[in-house]
């Protein structure tokens, strides 16, 4: 459950925003209202960025706010450390999430640990945005989500919308967050001309702003039987797994919203009710998301778990090739199948 | 004096690039009208053009041997093409299929084949390190191979470049950076993300041996790529050779180019390095009818590759879970997981 409810929960949205549209709002709020926020990452102005992270910013805030950077990420990752620990609020975008390892060391040695390692006497500011996720047939070198390597490294808070609504609240909420934030934003939710979104994303956004806080999962849809626990581009197949499912079995979507913190509370409420879970992640199946769901709940509420299944990546590279990137990425049809499953009517 | 059977065989690798990527423009836009869907069509993912770059891949690639390594960048078919990749196998590895050079894993930004020891890394300038490893076993084995790795300019500022020019230079390593020049990196043009406008000059720092040629002289990227080659092939070390080349395309298809002016892509269409090699050839008193002999086997050559490719099956769905090793431990097999465990689809 939700520490606190959205403020904007009680606000008309008169207007579908697609989810980068949503983003970019947030961000032009935020360096309206403050001039430390800025904006650096490669191809962010002049193209507003390959994924539209950026679109139209330029224009209003000119080259030193939305700064076009060399493709050198260890540096300019690295200066938005600096800068952070310095007292602005930098957003430094990575442009595929898959190019972490370039600039690995400045990610978790330096931007995640530099306030532990302080002692709590420096804080970093700052947010990490990167696109995410395959399902376009791009290989195993800029398809992956990398959800639980980063959440899986402690220091950093790990955002990752699924909607326009919450992709903005989120953004708000990331800049104004005193520690590193990583926003994780899925390549197929964005709108992108040339790379068409599912209905879902695409919401009513209120103009004004608003927060949504860390460690509030959302309940996307309510259900009796069968509790679905996802994030990101999932959430739309795990919807629509449910739609699918609904003349037989009564199917609740909890849409995680950020990994770092993970709100238990909300995914035990939902297993309490219903006593089967099925995590489904774009990320790899070992030792990431899925598994440190179904071990929270656990840990938790055993006694409430009548069944589990975890539908993810397999342990392999995400290959090119259409038959098998459809393989390896789950579909609806796995998620309703391994519903099912949990179900025990296989 | 460049002997006119090797500008011959210079000019037949261009057009073969040039021809071969106008029909792979063909296919990918198949599928992908009237709207834009960059997951549709017969070709899918991203695919990066290097119409204008012809005259480095084949200059530098007519001074090599198949024991010589080649590592190229995201766009890599001029290379691959010039280096005697096997074009019927990269072609069905572009399509996706199962007779591909990886079997569909990889697609064109990850084409390998160690029959003429080539090889593609998606990522920016990190085919570099791995090109220095080539020149170390080399070096070590006592054999006169070389490595050669092919980069952007847009790749000269990443540390994984300017860290192998140390390492080679100061282990005396016979490789030879090629770094092609087309003066934009996506949308960021050189000048904005580099205050050097020679990148050659890079070598000065290390103690390596640097020289810039513009591509629009194929027979001088010959000569200058015979110097760099030679060094490397007689133990004297190695050498960056950056070479001026054109964009004709966007940086991908797809990409609107809205951010770059119109007298920039007029200018790159004005300046062909094969018409101009073709009247090389004419002054050497090469004929129409070879030149027509030339042009026709490369037509052809390409039309049998993509047609041979079409024909190909594609993978099995279940060829996603092979080849994570050689050796797969037990427990990670290459049969197929459970489908509840995974995103299969049966």
């Amino acid at each position: 459950m939700a520490q606190q409810e959205d403020n904007a929960s009680d606000q008309q949205a008169d207007r579908s925003l697609t989810m980068s549209r949503a983003m970019v709002e947030a961000i032009a709020h935020e360096m309206r209202a403050n001039d430390e926020v800025f904006y650096m990452g490669e191809d962010v102005a002049d193209y507003g960025g390959i994924f539209d992270s950026t679109q139209g910013l330029l224009e209003e805030f000119g080259r030193d706010r939305i700064m076009d950077v060399p493709i050198s990420e260890t540096a300019y990752l690295g200066a938005a450390v600096g800068a952070a620990q310095e007292g602005m609020r930098p957003i430094a975008e990575l442009m595929f999430v898959d190019f972490f390892g370039v600039a690995m060391d400045q990610i978790y040695n330096q931007m995640a640990k530099n306030t532990y390692m302080s002692g709590g006497s420096v804080n970093v500011p700052m947010v990490l945005t990167a696109a995410v996720g395959g399902t376009y047939n791009d290989a195993a070198q800029h398809s992956q989500t990398l959800y639980g390597t980063f959440a899986h490294l402690p220091g950093m808070k790990v955002v990752v919308p699924s909607t326009a609504y919450d992709a903005k609240g989120l953004m708000h909420n990331a800049i104004r967050d005193d520690d590193p934030v990583v926003y994780m934003f899925h390549k197929r939710l964005m709108g992108i001309g040339w790379l068409p979104a599912p209905d879902g994303p695409k919401t009513g956004v209120p103009e004004d702003d608003y927060t949504i806080p860390f460690g509030s999962a959302d309940v996307k849809r309510e259900g009796a039987d069968v509790t679905i626990v996802t994030l990101g581009l999932h959430v739309h197949r795990a919807l629509e797994a449910a739609a699918d499912l609904a003349d037989d079995i009564d199917v609740e979507v909890v849409d995680l919203r950020t990994l770092v913190p993970l709100d238990t509370e909300t995914i035990l409420d939902s297993v309490a009710k219903t006593g089967h879970l099925v995590v489904v992640d774009e990320d790899y199946r070992s030792y990431g998301v899925t598994g440190e769901i179904i071990a929270s709940v656990a840990e938790a509420a055993l006694d409430d778990l009548e069944a589990v299944e975890r539908v993810a990546l397999p342990d392999v590279p995400i290959p090119y090739a259409r038959p098998m990137e459809d393989e390896v990425i789950p579909g609806t049809d796995d998620i309703t199948e391994a519903v099912r499953t949990a179900r025990g009517d296989e | 004096m460049v002997a006119v059977n090797e500008l011959q065989e210079m000019y037949e690798n261009m057009v073969t690039a040039r021809q071969y990527e106008e029909r792979l423009q063909e296919e990918y836009l198949e599928g992908k009208q009237p709207a834009f869907d960059i997951s549709a069509g017969p070709i899918p993912g991203e695919l990066h053009l290097a119409a204008g770059h012809e005259a480095a891949g084949a200059g530098v690639c007519q001074h090599l041997r198949d024991d010589d390594t080649v590592t190229a960048p995201h766009r890599p078919h001029h290379v691959a093409i010039a280096k005697g990749v096997d074009l019927k196998r990269m072609t069905a590895e572009i399509f996706g299929r199962e007779s591909g050079l990886s079997g569909g894993k990889g697609g064109h930004m990850h084409l390998f084949d160690p029959n003429v020891k080539f090889a593609c890394s998606g990522i920016i300038a990190e085919g570099c390190p791995p090109a220095v490893g080539a020149g170390l076993a080399a070096k070590q084995r006592n054999t006169d191979s070389v490595a050669v790795a092919f980069l952007g300019e847009g790749a000269i500022d990443q540390g994984a470049f300017l860290e192998s020019l140390n390492l080679a230079s100061v282990q005396d390593l016979p490789v030879v950076f090629v770094v092609e020049d087309n003066d934009w990196a996506i949308s960021m043009p050189k000048e904005r993300v580099t205050d050097v406008e020679n990148g050659a000059q890079r070598a000065d720092g290390f103690g390596l041996h640097g020289a810039r040629v513009d591509a629009d002289d194929a027979v001088a990227v010959y000569d200058a790529a015979r110097d760099a080659v030679g060094r490397a092939r007689d133990g004297n070390g190695p050498s960056l050779l950056e070479v001026q080349v054109h964009r004709r395309m966007g940086h991908f298809m797809g990409d609107p180019e809205a951010y770059r002016p119109d007298e920039d892509k007029d200018a790159a269409q004005q300046r062909d390095s094969i018409e101009r090699l073709e009247a090389d050839l004419r002054a050497n008193g090469v004929d129409d009818e070879t030149i027509d002999d030339l042009r026709s086997r490369a037509h052809d050559r390409v039309e049998e590759a993509i047609e041979w490719a079409k024909d190909q099956p594609e993978p099995d769905p279940d060829d996603a879970y092979e080849d994570v090793f050689v050796n797969p431990p037990s427990g990670v097999t290459d049969s197929e997981p459970s489908t509840a465990d995974t995103g299969g689809d049966d």
